[in-house]
């Protein structure tokens, strides 16, 4: 007899508009607060407190176009925040402070979010959507100098980059990129040199969101249909479908992986999040709180794993927080 | 009986006599019942049997030849033995081809199917009598595709011509067919014609059951007709008779239980094989999932139940409804609305009375954009629904659009449908405040489809009459069920009168006089239901009144559907004007309609139109026995 799915353990409010993004900060230790930061449609990004659960500060930095992605940069002090309005910002959050460090001016009209990986201390690759439709341009920050333009050969056809994640098996190899594209293919891209290495059509629609677990050589992508593909990547760097998973109903805006490869979270048109066994696709959970669709999820990087949160940000104006699967 | 065979020559005139004077008292079955298997068994093998035989049934007066021949017919066990008793009688006798291929078949239509398949099977069987035979399915045929016939015959008698054509396919051969092909063509499609224009379900399925099979014989290659309807036991009786059987399998029953047996042990053998594969499937996932277990795996999924696909929302305001049914584009929205249309008005009955005729004009032109299921079921409830919550204007409305212009039949009866549902809805008492709209289609009058209201009249007839006619002293044996006023009261008049005004102004697409008498049939038994929904009320006199009228100008219909209606009219009339009412206003009508009452009774060839007449005049005889026994 199988349990009914559990509550959400709190919910955030007061963002007064669709929350598009989210990102955990909750590695430090005592005395500092765990916090959550959160993009929403009208500009603001909302730094929440997770103790309180109220808005510690509220940085608006983007024209109030909707911000539609934020990732951390060292912990929480500091923040990269992208923005519709062309620009991505880098913000110093130490001390108190909420000014704006830096910022890149992509030129990118479309809403494909960046992606950010830590290469050495106090240096990041961040693979961008660039002006041109089909380019996806590698910045190293925070010195913004161009490590290389990724463009797909004439005729490809690919549209627009949906979905973007940069990956490095360890810490000294190289980086590559993954991208998801308009035409529902994914691509995977070499960095130092600039090439394609594979590229596979997982979905007849565009791609809109995928992630990646370096580990087990699995990735796995969401469309705008019912279907959850789930490919891998053999020794020849080649891409491979392994297994697609039909869902319920169309549409899904977001997939992760906790960061102990055990579960994934999707969030989908439906308003409802998926929990799922990464193992092998199992559905684990369907938690239907949210009301519009769920735009974002997250999870935490607590390092006590029984504190572990999951976030799910959704058109409603809310933030449900989850504690779900915490024992293993 | 017993004769010494081989070189005798014996004169069996005396036999044929005493034979023919017995048949012909009616005595038949018992000499025949031991004649005919002596004879049969004798004449097996045997020649000089048969043809003494022959010599007996031929020697047989004219006068008594019809009795024995009839006889012979009924009690052979099959064509091949009647060949071997009568020979070419048929051929020889005139008499005996007179019963044979003109009484038996065209006058009478009392025999069993095995009758006729030992008749026509006879005739088959010699070459000398297949001329007879094709004589006789020509004039089937005749029979079967004349309008008048089929409007006038009685549904059994159809049967038994269409079996019998039937059985006469079955035996013709390809060079016969070929050769009155053209005729079998024009029959058939002048039969079909006459068929389906009737208004009885039986008599236009025969037509099509029989057309298909003319059209499969005559059309060996190439498109053959194929009609839709209902398949049910008498369906497939009549198609079985158009393949024949070879004679030798009705005999012997044990091949018969060796074919059985082979059956029996064929199906335990395909249920094993099915186990084992259902067997052989689950055991396939066990292993895999016992490999792949292991201490990952030890989270527990909750329960999914409720993940179902999302649905879109219907609008919540009646007016938004209006608004989506008649513009929008978003098909998943139509199709909500269309679903939550009934509740909706239910709900708001006053935001609904505010726009009750333009919601009606919706919903009677609404067809499907879709494909929703039960969409014809969920419109019709819409309708209802609105009709009930504002009765007056959109009775109105309906009852003028029955007879405008450019309307479908099917939008015609639809009107008349709800107009019924409506009413009773209306006439129900309600309980505790609340419609029950299932208990509604309590006071079993099922109108779902037109053919079914026969019977249905027939048994609440039935019922009421026994309520009426018995009557004991019965103490309250029932807690006082809830009461209100009658809301149908009210508005009778509206839903009944303007139905019943122009039923003889034929229009240019629809005349009800006319060709369009199946609605005529429909409207007739609508304006019984109403009649019958509106006792105890206010109007009911003065709805009497007209509809026996009405019954008066359509009495002599030659539609049996519209006179079993006129004739449910009259029962209405009866049931639900009071008593007094009924012998004080209306005594000269009641008195015209008694007459044509008796002269239904007697000369009708319809037996529904007989029955229900008999009722009526039963229900009249306890009426005025009821006045004459109340005190003064």
């Amino acid at each position: 007899m199988a349990l009914p799915p559990p509550d959400p353990q709190f919910v955030l409010r007061g963002t007064s508009a669709a929350v598009h993004t989210l990102c955990f900060s909750c590695g430090s230790q005592e005395p500092d607060v765990p916090i959550l930061f959160s993009g929403s449609e009208n500009g603001f990004i909302h730094v929440w407190n997770l103790k309180t659960h109220r808005v510690d500060t509220a940085l608006d930095g983007h024209g109030r176009k909707s911000v539609y992605c934020v990732e951390t940069m060292g912990g929480k002090d500091g923040l990269l925040s992208q923005g519709r309005d062309q620009r991505i910002c880098l913000w110093d959050l130490a001390e108190g402070r909420t000014a704006v460090m830096d910022s890149v001016f992509t030129e990118n009209v479309g809403f494909c979010r960046c992606s950010l990986l830590k290469v050495a201390q106090g240096r990041w690759l961040m693979a961008m959507a660039a002006k041109a439709l089909e380019e996806v341009q590698v910045l190293e920050l925070p010195s913004k100098t161009s490590v290389c333009t990724l463009k797909p050969e004439v005729g490809a056809k690919l549209g627009m980059p949906m979905c973007l994640k940069l990956w490095q098996l360890n810490c000294g190899s190289q980086p590559l990129l993954l991208a998801g594209y308009e035409d529902g293919s994914v691509v995977l891209w070499n960095l130092s040199m600039g090439k394609a290495l594979s590229q596979l059509v997982c979905h007849q629609e565009p791609v809109m969101s995928l992630d990646f677990d370096s580990e087990k050589a699995k990735g796995i992508s969401g469309s705008s249909e019912k279907v959850l593909s789930i490919w891998s990547l053999n020794e020849q760097q080649n891409l491979q479908v392994y297994k697609t998973h039909k869902l319920v109903n169309a549409g899904i805006s977001d997939i992760t992986i906790r960061p102990d490869k055990k579960i994934l979270a999707t969030a989908g048109w439906d308003h409802r999040i998926r929990i799922f066994g990464w193992k092998k696709l199992r559905p684990l959970a369907v938690l239907d709180y949210h009301t519009a669709t769920v735009h974002c999820v997250s999870f935490s990087d607590h390092k006590n794993p029984s504190e572990r949160l999951l976030a799910a940000g959704s058109k409603d104006h809310r933030i449900s927080i989850w504690s779900i699967y915490t024992q293993t | 009986v017993c004769f010494i065979p081989g070189g005798l020559d014996c004169s069996i005139t005396f036999v044929s006599h005493v034979l023919g004077k017995v048949c012909v008292h009616g005595r038949q079955k018992e000499i025949l019942s031991v004649l005919v298997p002596r004879l049969t068994d004798l004449t097996k093998s045997d020649c000089i049997w048969q043809r003494i035989c022959w010599r007996l049934v031929e020697c047989v007066p004219d006068r008594w030849m019809e009795a024995v021949v009839l006889g012979f017919v009924q009690r052979a066990p099959g064509a091949d033995v009647l060949s071997r008793l009568l020979g070419n009688l048929v051929v020889k006798n005139k008499k005996a081809q007179f019963v044979v291929t003109q009484k038996v078949l065209l006058l009478q239509y009392c025999h069993p199917t095995a009758v006729l398949q030992n008749l026509l099977g006879y005739l088959s069987l010699d070459s000398l009598r297949r001329a007879l035979l094709i004589k006789v399915l020509q004039e089937l045929l005749e029979t079967w595709g004349s309008s008048s016939a089929v409007k006038h015959s009685p549904p059994e008698q159809q049967q038994y011509i269409s079996k019998a054509i039937l059985i006469c396919l079955s035996h013709l051969k390809e060079p016969e067919i070929e050769s009155c092909r053209q005729e079998l063509l024009t029959s058939m499609m002048e039969g079909v014609k006459c068929h389906l224009d009737s208004n009885l379900p039986q008599i236009r399925r025969l037509g099509m059951i029989v057309a298909e099979s003319i059209s499969s014989k005559i059309n060996t290659d190439g498109p053959v007709l194929k009609f839709q309807y209902e398949e049910d036991d008498e369906a497939r009786e009549l198609k079985s008779l158009l393949v024949q059987t070879p004679p030798f399998c009705v005999v012997p029953s044990l091949p018969d239980d060796e074919r059985n047996e082979k059956a029996d042990a064929a199906l335990p053998l395909v249920l094993e094989g099915n186990k084992k594969s259902h067997t052989a499937a689950p055991v396939m996932p066990d292993e895999e999932s016992d490999a792949e277990l292991d201490s990952d795996d030890d989270l527990i999924p909750y329960d999914m139940s409720e993940d179902k696909e999302l649905k879109t929302k219907a609008p919540v305001y009646i007016r938004d409804c209006i608004e989506v049914l008649t513009g929008s584009e978003d098909m998943d929205k139509w199709e909500a609305t269309v679903k939550a249309l009934e509740s909706l008005v239910r709900k708001n009955p006053a935001a609904t009375r505010e726009i009750s005729v333009e919601l009606a004009k919706i919903l009677l032109h609404l067809e499907e954009k879709t494909c929703i299921e039960g969409f014809v079921e969920l419109r019709q409830r819409a309708q209802v629904a609105v009709l009930t919550t504002d009765p007056i204007p959109v009775a109105k409305y309906l009852t003028s659009q029955f007879y405008s212009l450019n309307y479908s039949l099917r939008q015609r009866m639809d009107i008349l449908d709800v107009l019924v549902l409506a009413a009773q809805e209306l006439s129900y008492p309600k309980s505790h405040g609340k419609t029950k709209h299932s208990g509604a289609q309590k006071p079993c009058i099922q109108l779902l489809s037109g053919s079914d209201s026969s019977k249905d009249w027939r048994r609440i007839v039935d019922e009421r009459i026994k309520s009426k006619t018995r009557r004991f002293a019965m103490g309250q044996s029932q807690v006082e069920l809830a009461s209100g006023p009658n809301e149908f009261s009210s508005v009778a008049g509206h839903f009944f009168f303007p139905l019943i005004q122009h039923f003889d102004r034929p229009l240019t697409t629809f005349d009800l006089l006319g060709e369009d008498h199946f609605v005529l049939g429909r409207l007739v038994h609508t304006l019984a239901v109403l009649m019958y929904l509106a006792v105890n009320t206010v109007a009911v006199t003065a709805m009497g009144k007209a509809l026996l009228e009405f019954v008066w100008a359509l009495r002599f219909h030659t539609d049996s559907y519209v006179r079993q209606g006129l004739l449910s009219c009259i029962s209405s009339v009866l049931l639900s004007v009071p008593t007094e009412r009924l012998l004080k206003d209306m005594t000269e009508e009641l008195l015209e309609t008694q007459s044509w009452l008796g002269d239904v009774l007697e000369k009708d060839p319809d037996g529904d139109c007989r029955r229900l007449a008999l009722q009526n005049l039963l229900l009249v005889e306890n009426l005025k026995k009821k006045l004459k026994t109340v005190p003064s």
